[in-house]
């Protein structure tokens, strides 16, 4: 009897033990925007085939990310925005890694199909709240977006420069969510990464540019933010992560951005 | 062997211990700094705003509204159902019954969620010609299908308890079927048709991912048409990109909903007491 509960203790035990044993080389972790998961996904993929080294995506969101990397949690952050100036006094860098267009969308039942960003500001801050005044139907306008300190908010509200002034109808949790409940509502309006947008709603120009990698790109769209790797400024990174580092932010890269559904920066 | 069965027994006893410790020490903080009647009382919860606000009244109302709907509409068709399995359905019928139930309490709760968001949500938005069905209201019939299966079960147990000659002295006293079943059976199965109901109000004040698809989220004070977040959704939505008092207040949240928890098992412990006694 006191065999078996020495033995049970034991074993817990070596689980601890093992717990430890996390780390290993030819592993880079990367922690942050779940945003940016396609991204990481195909990314890392093809880093495995090219290299054998493992990418680990841990996706926690922007804050967590930079958190993390700061406290050393991971080799590489990663957030959908820009880094804030206290961050970067912390002593991170970002570099972009790649351009997300964040699209508008609304039901496809919606004759709406331009507005400008300031329309779009008026509509989120309830300044507009009928789709008649902006020539669409007789209906009040569905306001959806994302949850507090999401990156696409974060990105969507700087950019519309509407921060903590929109009256949200809903609050969703996920990019997912955002657009069943759009396709699902014809009063509805949302946000939403355009790489995650399918035929389900309708996508709408913003000042007259269609969303689209060219026009992302050459920066004529106007809501679109950037993917950003962070590093920390008193540990240069080694050996795999450094590798992963310098794949990424390469030319060589910029297909699989593609692929991913991002637009991949101008090198 | 026995060093064993003690072991894990202790192990169950250390996790609560350990959890309730860990929220203490993780919750506490942010309610010293934020000041335990503002932050129970705030009426406004703006947690990421230049100047954030950290009021969960509005987050501890949805989940009394939504709980205390989830009962009003569950709680009489399960008593109900039970009250059939236990003392009227033909066998045949009974085994088809218990066996959808015992399903309905095995869908996963993310199943509820969409199958609200997709179907339910945008009903209620037809049905009462509202701008968007994602509203407290969708939540509460949503947690009134989910507390179904534990008051369905827990209720029946209590029913097939009552001894039969309670039932049978009825019957001999000229009472009808129904009469002796609610008046005399239900009766003698009060205790434990209550513990149902608390039991279902312990499921549906800790759910968290279906009412977070159907409720819209938002931090609404509670109307039953109006988008609102509830204590578990407040955590679940905001963790993950939470950071400084932010986070704390999170942990906070969840402090004060393991408090009701705590208070919902002890009315539940006394209450099976209370049947014991009977019994």
């Amino acid at each position: 009897m006191k065999k078996m509960l020495a033995l049970a203790l034991s074993a817990v035990l070596m689980l601890g033990a093992l717990a430890g044993c996390g780390k290993t080389t030819g592993t880079v972790s990367t922690d942050g925007s779940t945003s940016m998961e396609k991204v990481m996904e195909i990314l890392g993929e093809v880093f495995r085939e090219k290299t054998g080294n493992t990418v680990n995506y841990n996706p926690t969101g922007s804050g967590s990310g930079i958190q993390a990397v700061s406290e050393k949690r991971c080799d590489i952050g990663l957030a959908s925005r820009n880094l804030k100036d206290e961050e970067k006094a912390n002593g991170l860098t970002g570099t972009v890694v790649a351009i997300d267009g964040i699209a508008i969308v609304v039901n496809k039942e919606n004759p709406v199909s331009d507005l400008t960003v300031e329309q779009i500001a008026k509509l989120y801050t309830g300044e507009i709240t009928n789709w008649s005044e902006l020539g669409g139907n007789d209906a009040p306008v569905v306001r959806i977006g994302r949850e507090a300190a999401s990156g696409t908010r974060d990105g969507f509200e700087s950019i519309t420069k509407t921060a903590e002034k929109c009256l949200y109808d809903q609050e969703l949790t996920s990019t997912g969510d955002v657009i069943a409940a759009v396709a699902g509502n014809a009063n509805a309006i949302g946000y939403a990464s355009l790489s995650a947008v399918g035929d389900t709603v309708k996508v709408l120009s913003v000042g007259g540019v269609t969303p689209s990698e060219e026009t992302v790109q050459n920066g004529t769209y106007a809501i679109q933010r950037n993917f950003v790797l962070v590093t920390r400024d008193d540990t240069p990174l080694t050996g795999a992560a450094k590798a992963f580092f310098d794949f990424a932010t390469s030319k060589e890269a910029d297909e699989y951005i593609i692929k991913a559904g991002a637009v991949p920066v101008v090198h | 062997m026995h060093g064993i069965f003690l072991f894990c027994g202790f192990t169950a006893v250390a996790f609560v211990l350990f959890l309730t410790g860990y929220l203490l020490i993780a919750g506490l903080p942010a309610i010293r700094k934020i000041g335990l009647i503002p932050f129970l009382t705030g009426i406004v919860w703006n947690s990421t705003g230049s100047d954030p606000q950290y009021g969960i009244a509005p987050f501890i109302l949805t989940s009394f509204y939504g709980t205390f709907g989830a009962i009003v509409l569950g709680v009489p068709v399960g008593v109900l159902t039970a009250i059939y399995l236990a003392k009227m359905a033909p066998e045949g019928v009974r085994k088809v019954l218990r066996t959808a139930v015992d399903l309905l309490a095995g869908i996963p709760s993310v199943v509820y969620g969409l199958v609200g968001m997709m179907v339910l949500v945008p009903a209620v938005q037809k049905i009462f010609n509202l701008p968007h069905g994602a509203n407290l209201f969708s939540a509460i019939l949503v947690l009134a299908v989910m507390i179904l299966p534990t008051v369905i079960s827990v209720s029946e147990t209590a029913l097939r308890a009552v001894p039969k000659e309670y039932e049978e002295a009825s019957l001999a006293l000229g009472a009808t079927k129904t009469e002796t079943v609610m008046k005399v059976s239900v009766h003698a199965a009060s205790s434990g048709i209550a513990s149902a109901v608390v039991m279902g109000i312990g499921r549906a004040i800790g759910e968290a991912m279906a009412v977070m698809m159907v409720s819209g989220n938002v931090a609404n004070m509670p109307g039953l048409f109006t988008s609102v977040r509830f204590l578990t959704t407040a955590v679940a939505s905001e963790m993950a990109y939470s950071s400084g008092l932010q986070r704390q207040a999170l942990f906070s949240i969840a402090l004060v909903l393991f408090g009701f928890v705590m208070v919902i098992n002890l009315i539940l412990n006394a209450l099976m007491k209370k049947g014991e006694r009977k019994a």
